[in-house]
């Protein structure tokens, strides 16, 4: 029986129901010492001197600072401007300076408070504009499509607004964690949290160089991600290592939520600029977009993160002239980095919300004007990409409209706002969005993943892939994917765990990549282990008895009869990555969304009552999973349009805390209707393309023209809090009085 | 975590006597009833060293009791034993609904109502209901006893007028007449589990003639305590209610409260949403 | 010296009397289902049962649950043999990255044993002190409806 498009049981599913699975807090590490770091009071400042208490016992306490790093005091990235730990220039308050390490967690926590750290202190740039206005980009990118000019030309209106999105805190329920220890061999060991082992594996070589084998990165089982746990890691893995070095013992590193929360990346913050040339009609005609966005202190990600954005910064439409300029700048605040989205979340709640002021504008529905400039195939995006294949655009906006009844329960919000004596506004929002599915342009090439599926000395199927389960059911669907392939049983499939010693490296576990691209090696390769075993004269489909058979046989010296495959671009695509050119991603996954809600009219209090919404992510290998992944990339959104706060004070997240920062809980969320449409994708095993991300780009500009129906107010910021949108009143009644 | 289990000292009387006893001896000891509020703290590091005086043994103090005019709340009764406890749910309901908003279902199994009142947190969900139940608060200490009304037991954030030594026994409430009205509303900053921006109850009695007899109406997280509108409820008394009258009250309510900015919420939110609250209760029929 | 009962056995614990029953379980118990996911109150990872009751167990010092039965996730079942509660979450994807699932199924679990209500509605306000960040908790919801459902049937015809 297929094992692909059915919701087979998770591989990963029992243990985590029964309190066996082992997230990296659970393991006791014998004679392990607990580390702590030391982290900058200031946001700018020079480092002069650290002053240890003499009057603290320090005997039972072992010290690691810059100088006890054997290689280059930098966490590899991209550019190599991030140290592991401060020893001059201090850029951001919450900055890691030492580690220090205690048998005893609360004694490490102590001896903190026993180090004075003396520093001349600086003047620190907390915000984007003095930045940019500094100089201090990171990064620009710039995307010409057209003749912008004359596209204005040609307009009958033109649009113009700003938005602004703010940091957003991933709120894994599990802090990050690592242990480290060096084995008797010189093997220096990592386990913990993470998405990406190698990505910890190449940073640990820059910081304690040795051969690669002596590196060993394993994941443990990961209390979610959500891109917080994508690179910060290199820098815990790395504070673990150092101390673990110096002590000669194993050293466990495990955040409590308020260090988690003030230390470690965000969603970058986001000003974004639109001005949009339209015709009468609706339709589009040229499109000027600024993206500024905020780093913080080091690079890290950050030109990533503004390439998606800029990629998607036109909204799922076709403009025949466009200019996107998108640039990232350095402020002195803890680095910004990955979480679901990943840029594009900022610029499509931007050009959503542009699309809703355009229909606002010209006084067309905000459907009709979608309709009128909606991506379809053989639309030519802003990088001159053709959509060839699989574009479920019109479809996902057919289905949400169509199943929520969008048009009359728009009417029915009109009618019961019209009532006077009616407790609430209600109202109904739209918006459709698009997300490219694995790493930009030339990013995979770049990559060259690995995968393989092997034939065990003992019968057994094994998959190998670097592609970490962090509760999106990966160990699942690669295991559904290589069983189809070869046309066995989804139970006869073994996953590995992510262990650099033994996986080959498959790349990054983000940029909804691990399906498609690494499900498609995986596909590959288990059609090649297929061929070469009927080769060996193994009838198909194969028995267990014939499996283990064949094993002996092709299982040369106990050694697994294993094929890799690598990743290959696609011939027809093309990227020019100078000039941000050609097939920005090798497809598209597209969603629509439909809101309603309600505002009380005592408190402003949004309440969410329905959201509707249909997903193309090409081929679902597993519906029940990929439901899951459309249902809480959509809640996280709703946190992100209407709840989540980040409250930034002198530079660091005043708010650090659960009962501060809230995301939402069961009674937040409404009911949730999902809708999966399957437009496969040539190239996708299966035809599946990515799911990850998608859902987390489409609920805040529904939520937020969903208000604007109801209440007729524009806003133009997130979050959507009741304050903003009592004070959004109150300015409207004051300019019309 | 950053709570030092080894560096605390720990006092666990078995009885209300020893517990007052050794409280007079360690008048700097922290009492510790379900420990929601405390625990907190312990665990970002902020009490490590401290002496606990554990109160969770001392039954007598855990009883709901009815009295001659209304019930006795032990102390140590919690916040989930209050919703469910027959006698408070038919005559004190604005209470119930009060618990049923403290946090999650764990929070509410382990929080008790003089917990809550001995931390004194301008936004505790539970003190407007109680101040205009007018709840009086029963204080013991190893000489003596006295009983006070609620609100002369908060003296500023997170203060209490308790002397040294002295625990809270019990919480005494008298039940009300039937009210016209009654309502309670929290706004908090998201639809469970969350601190209040603002938090409301009022009660209010007709005279057979239409008139306003009494009204009271409390505000918490408006000021650096639970405030009774007392200029608002002072100009409703013995008038009948038109919208004239509930206009001036709403803009008197400024006067009785010290709404500010802060993490949660503006000074500006604030103040709108208790108008626009208190106005429902007044001009609604049995406002909810 | 602290005695308790843990999952229906009789334990002892020798150790700081203050020690926060999360921590006792985790490390002196070697019950590491239990979680903790922020040390507030808020999450309700670290959930537990404490003499029936669902409770915050980074807010516990174990001194007050002495003499007490506390249940954690490993009493519900085994990865070979779920309880029907647990079936349930499998079989609807009510647990993704696993985090909170323990406490989830904790509080969840009082619920249906106390004969809670299988309105979704009654279901949500049970579960509101749990966060989880991955799935939305409508699969979750669904998971304790059903098994909600299933114990009310159960009981009535028990009658």
């Amino acid at each position: 029986m297929a094992s692909v498009g059915t919701s087979s049981r998770r591989k990963e599913g029992p243990e985590k129901l029964t309190g066996e699975a082992r997230y990296i807090d659970d393991y006791p590490l014998e004679g392990a010492l607990h580390g702590v770091t030391l982290r900058s009071k200031v946001a700018r400042g020079i480092l002069r001197e650290i002053r240890f208490d003499p009057s603290f016992d320090w005997s039972s306490v072992v010290v690691a600072t810059a100088s006890d790093i054997p290689g280059e005091n930098c966490v590899l990235l991209i550019e190599k401007d991030q140290p592991l730990l401060a020893s001059r220039e201090l850029n951001h308050l919450e900055e890691p300076i030492l580690i220090l390490g205690h048998s005893d967690r609360a004694k490490a926590y102590e001896a903190l408070e026993h180090i004075e750290v003396v520093c001349d202190e600086g003047e620190p740039v907390l915000t984007m504009e003095e930045a940019l206005a500094n100089g201090a980009v990171f990064k620009r990118y710039e995307i010409v499509k057209g003749d912008l000019e004359a596209g204005f030309r040609g307009a009958d209106v033109v649009v113009e607004e700003e938005y602004r999105v703010p940091h957003q805190e991933q709120a894994y329920i599990e802090t990050n964690g690592i242990a480290a220890w060096e084995e008797k061999d010189g093997t220096l060991v990592l386990i913990g949290s993470m998405q990406c082992p190698y990505y910890v594996h190449k940073a640990m070589l820059g910081l304690f160089p040795r051969a690669p084998e002596k590196i060993r990165v394993i994941q443990t089982v990961t209390g979610g991600g959500f891109g917080g746990k994508e690179e910060y890691p290199n820098l815990i893995a790395g504070h673990a290592a150092v101390l673990a070095l110096k002590a000669k013992r194993p050293v466990k590193i495990v955040y409590d939520r308020a260090e988690d929360m003030r230390a470690t990346t965000k969603r970058h913050p986001a000003r974004i600029r639109h001005r949009t040339g339209v015709k009468k009609d609706g339709t589009i005609v040229a499109q000027e977009i600024d993206v500024l966005m905020d780093g913080g202190a080091y690079v890290t990600l950050s030109p990533v993160v503004l390439s998606r954005g800029v990629l998607h910064a036109t909204g799922p439409y076709e403009c025949p002239n466009v200019r996107v300029v998108g640039q990232v700048v350095k402020t002195n605040t803890p680095p910004n980095g990955a979480f679901r989205g990943f840029g594009a979340p900022q610029t499509l709640f931007a050009a959503e919300m542009q699309v809703e002021k355009i229909a606002a504008r010209l006084g067309l529905d905000a459907l009709a004007v979608r309709r009128k400039n909606l991506f379809r195939e053989g639309s030519v995006t802003a990088t001159g990409q053709v959509l060839k294949e699989s574009v479920g655009a019109q479809e996902v906006l057919d289905r949400a409209v169509a199943i929520s009844r969008y048009l009359p329960r728009k009417k029915e919000c009109e009618r019961w706002n019209r009532r006077k004596a009616a407790p609430s506004w209600r109202g109904v929002g739209l918006a459709a969005v698009f997300h490219g599915a694995g790493f930009t342009g030339s990013g995979e090439v770049y990559l060259q993943s690995r995968a393989t599926v092997s034939l065990l000395p003992n019968g057994d199927i094994e998959v190998e892939a670097a592609s970490t389960e962090i509760g999106q059911g990966t160990t699942s669907i690669l295991a559904s994917i290589v069983a189809d392939a070869l046309g066995v049983p989804y139970e006869w499939i073994r996953v590995s765990t992510p262990d650099t010693a033994k996986v080959p490296n498959s790349g990054p576990t983000v940029a909804s990549r691990t399906c498609m691209i690494v499900g498609g090696l995986l596909k590959r390769s288990a059609d090649e282990l297929r061929r070469a075993l009927e080769k060996e004269g193994v009838a198909w489909p194969p028995t267990p008895p014939a499996l283990k058979r064949a094993a002996r046989k092709v299982c040369a010296n106990g050694r697994p009869f294993g094929f890799v495959q690598e990743y290959e671009r696609p011939g027809d695509i093309r990227w020019d990555d100078a000039r941000y050119r050609g097939d920005a991603y090798g497809v598209y996954g597209y969603a629509a969304m439909v809101v309603e809600l309600e505002i009380d009219k005592l408190t402003y209090e949004v309440t969410v009552k329905e959201v509707i919404t249909a997903q193309d992510v090409g081929r679902a290998i597993n519906p029940l999973l990929v439901e899951g992944q459309i249902l809480g990339g959509t809640v996280q959104a709703l946190g992100y349009a209407l709840l989540e706060n980040a409250i930034f004070d002198k530079g660091v997240m005043a708010n650090a805390s659960f009962t501060n920062y809230v995301i939402p809980t069961t009674l937040d969320t409404p009911p949730m209707r999902v809708e999966i449409v399957e437009k496969p994708y040539s190239l996708g095993p299966f035809g599946a393309k990515g799911v990850g991300e998608l859902p987390m780009d489409v609920p805040a500009p529904a939520v937020a023209a969903a208000i604007h129906q109801a209440t007729g107010l524009f806003l133009t910021e997130l979050p959507l809090l009741p304050e903003r949108i009592l004070k959004a009143m109150h300015d409207r009644a004051h300019r019309q009085s | 975590m950053r709570g030092d289990a080894s560096s605390m000292k720990l006092l666990r009387p078995r009885s209300v006597e020893e517990a007052l006893r050794l409280y007079a001896a360690s008048p700097h000891a922290v009492p510790l009833a379900g420990g929601t509020d405390f625990m907190v703290a312990w665990n970002a590091g902020d009490a490590n060293g401290r002496t606990i005086l554990d109160l969770s043994r001392l039954t007598p103090w855990k009883r709901i009791a009815e009295t001659k005019t209304g019930v006795r709340i032990g102390a140590l009764a919690t916040h989930r034993e209050l919703q469910v406890h027959p006698l408070i749910r038919k005559r004190l309901p604005l209470l119930v609904e009060a618990c049923a908003t403290i946090g999650g279902r764990q929070i509410q199994f382990r929080g008790t109502l003089g917990g809550n009142i001995a931390n004194a947190s301008p936004a505790g969900d539970t003190f407007p209901p109680l101040a205009v139940y007018e709840a009086r608060v029963r204080l013991r200490s190893a000489g003596e006893s006295r009983t006070i009304p609620l609100l002369d037991v908060f003296t500023g954030v997170k203060k209490t007028a308790l002397a040294r030594g002295e625990l809270i026994e019990s919480i005494e409430i008298d039940f009300p007449r039937r009210p016209a009205r009654e309502s309670f509303r929290k706004v908090g900053t998201r639809a469970a589990s969350a601190i209040s921006k603002t938090v409301a109850a009022g009660l209010l009695w007709l005279s057979s003639d239409g008139r306003i007899r009494e009204v009271r109406f409390a505000l918490g997280s408006m000021a650096p305590t639970v405030r009774r509108l007392s200029s608002v409820e002072a100009l409703l008394a013995g008038k009948k209610p038109t919208s004239r009258l509930v206009a001036e009250a709403v803009d008197l309510l400024e006067n009785d409260v010290s709404p500010i900015d802060d993490l949660r919420s503006t000074r500006a939110y604030r103040l709108e949403v208790s108008r626009n609250l208190l106005r429902a209760f007044l001009s609604t029929g049995l406002a909810r | 010296m602290i005695e308790l009962t843990v999952n229906r056995k009789k334990r002892r614990y020798r150790g700081p009397a203050f020690k926060r029953l999360l921590d006792v379980l985790r490390e002196d118990f070697e019950l590491t289902g239990t979680k903790e996911g922020c040390g507030e109150g808020e999450c309700g990872a670290c959930t537990v049962l404490l003499d029936g009751e669902p409770v915050n167990s980074c807010l516990v010092p174990v001194v007050q649950a002495e003499g007490s039965r506390v249940e954690t996730v490993e009493a519900l079942g085994a990865a070979s043999r779920l309880s029907p509660l647990q079936q349930s979450f499998l079989d609807q994807g009510g647990a993704q990255c696993g985090i909170c699932t323990p406490g989830m199924l904790m509080t969840a679990v009082a619920h249906v044993r106390s004969g809670g209500s299988a309105d979704p509605d009654s279901v949500r306000t049970a579960l509101a002190g749990n966060l989880c960040r991955c799935t939305g908790y409508q699969h979750i919801v669904a998971a304790v409806v059903d098994t909600a459902k299933r114990e009310r049937t159960r009981r009535a015809r028990a009658r």
